[in-house]
């Protein structure tokens, strides 16, 4: 009894949670900075394929994204269920590409359009033929630098 | 005098303990909304649009390495059913031509890699196909790298050297209009 109260003398201090901000804080940062929000919703089921000899995409702002893939459940009825192209946030067909990457390029300093990446994300479960037409249109538009999206493989 | 001025200072104080709680919520709400993307890919470049066709016929076909991916997924090499695994070592023997002989390749330089597929042929295939030949060059580069400078092969290598190894074993990777076999209706 008397070892408690002797503590209770003690008046041992509270720990100090003023840092705990800064620790969060620190975490917030680091989400902060790996974060990208996701700008257009998927309308296409992509699940794209494993590879191995993969490189990195390097600056975001230099890269547009093709997607290929059949319509999700939620627009099976209206699309059916052939391989479709999405641009931003809907369908569209090949011959829509060239504005999609003319608005895009636009945005982009133009000492820099030189490096602008077409990322293209592809269903691993789509036939060639939808690919290979948008690759000739890519080339028709003079968009050359293409990156196939793919995931590392895992062993 | 001093515990006066001690007790001023805490008066002044701004409570802190709030502030953990505002982090915290900003956190949650990064952390539900973050996708870490592994934007990674296989970069390929086009070749740019042209409307003549261009004539294959003036190569030698020992040094043209023809790949064909049909519609049903079906590997043809060099005019011969072949096995995916068997790929990568295949090109890079016809690259290289070790041994020095008759049907594969003069030299690096002249060797190319003739890519046809059908409309019909699986993605995923294609791009296993188009991955295992760019394996193929990679590894080749990565050796002559470590031959010739002792280091392996990456971007972070000077640019000079990298040229030097494209030179002599350059990447060439030819992609032939496919055929509308199995075109998806």
């Amino acid at each position: 009894m008397s070892k408690f109260s002797k503590k209770r003398g003690k008046s041992t201090p509270a720990i100090s949670t003023a840092s705990l901000p800064d620790i969060i804080f620190m975490l917030l940062f680091f989400f902060m900075v790996v974060t990208v929000l996701r700008d257009s919703s998927l309308m296409v089921k992509v699940n794209t394929p494993q590879a191995s000899e993969l490189t990195k995409l390097e600056e975001k702002s230099l890269v547009n994204y093709l997607y290929i893939g059949r319509p999700t459940d939620q627009y099976k009825e209206q699309y059916g269920t052939s391989p479709r192209l999405q641009l931003g946030d809907k369908f569209a067909t090949v011959d829509d590409i060239p504005l999609f990457l003319e608005k895009h390029k636009i945005k982009v300093a133009e000492n820099k359009r030189a490096r602008i990446t077409s990322s293209l994300k592809v269903d691993g479960d789509v036939t060639m033929g939808i690919v290979q037409d948008i690759k000739t249109q890519l080339r028709k538009s003079n968009q050359l630098k293409v990156n196939y999206s793919a995931k590392p493989k895992s062993e | 005098m001093a515990k006066k001025s001690s007790k001023d200072r805490l008066t002044n104080e701004i409570n802190a303990g709030s502030m953990a709680d505002i982090a915290f919520l900003l956190l949650i709400f990064f952390l539900v909304t973050t996708t870490i993307v592994q934007d990674k890919g296989i970069t390929v470049k086009l070749p740019p649009w042209s409307e003549e066709e261009v004539d294959a016929t003036k190569l030698k076909t020992r040094n043209v390495f023809s790949v064909l991916v049909n519609a049903q997924n079906q590997l043809l090499v060099r005019d011969e059913p072949a096995n995916i695994e068997q790929l990568k070592d295949r090109a890079k023997e016809f690259i290289m031509n070790p041994r020095g002989q008759e049907d594969l390749a003069e030299k690096p330089t002249k060797a190319i890699i003739s890519l046809k597929n059908d409309r019909g042929t699986n993605y995923e295939t294609y791009l296993e196909v188009y991955n295992e030949l760019k394996a193929a060059y990679n590894e080749l580069w990565d050796e002559e790298a470590q031959r010739k400078y002792g280091t392996e092969y990456s971007d972070k290598m000077p640019r000079e050297q990298k040229k030097a190894i494209k030179g002599k074993i350059p990447f060439v990777l030819s992609e032939a209009e496919p055929t509308a076999f199995g075109e998806e209706k």
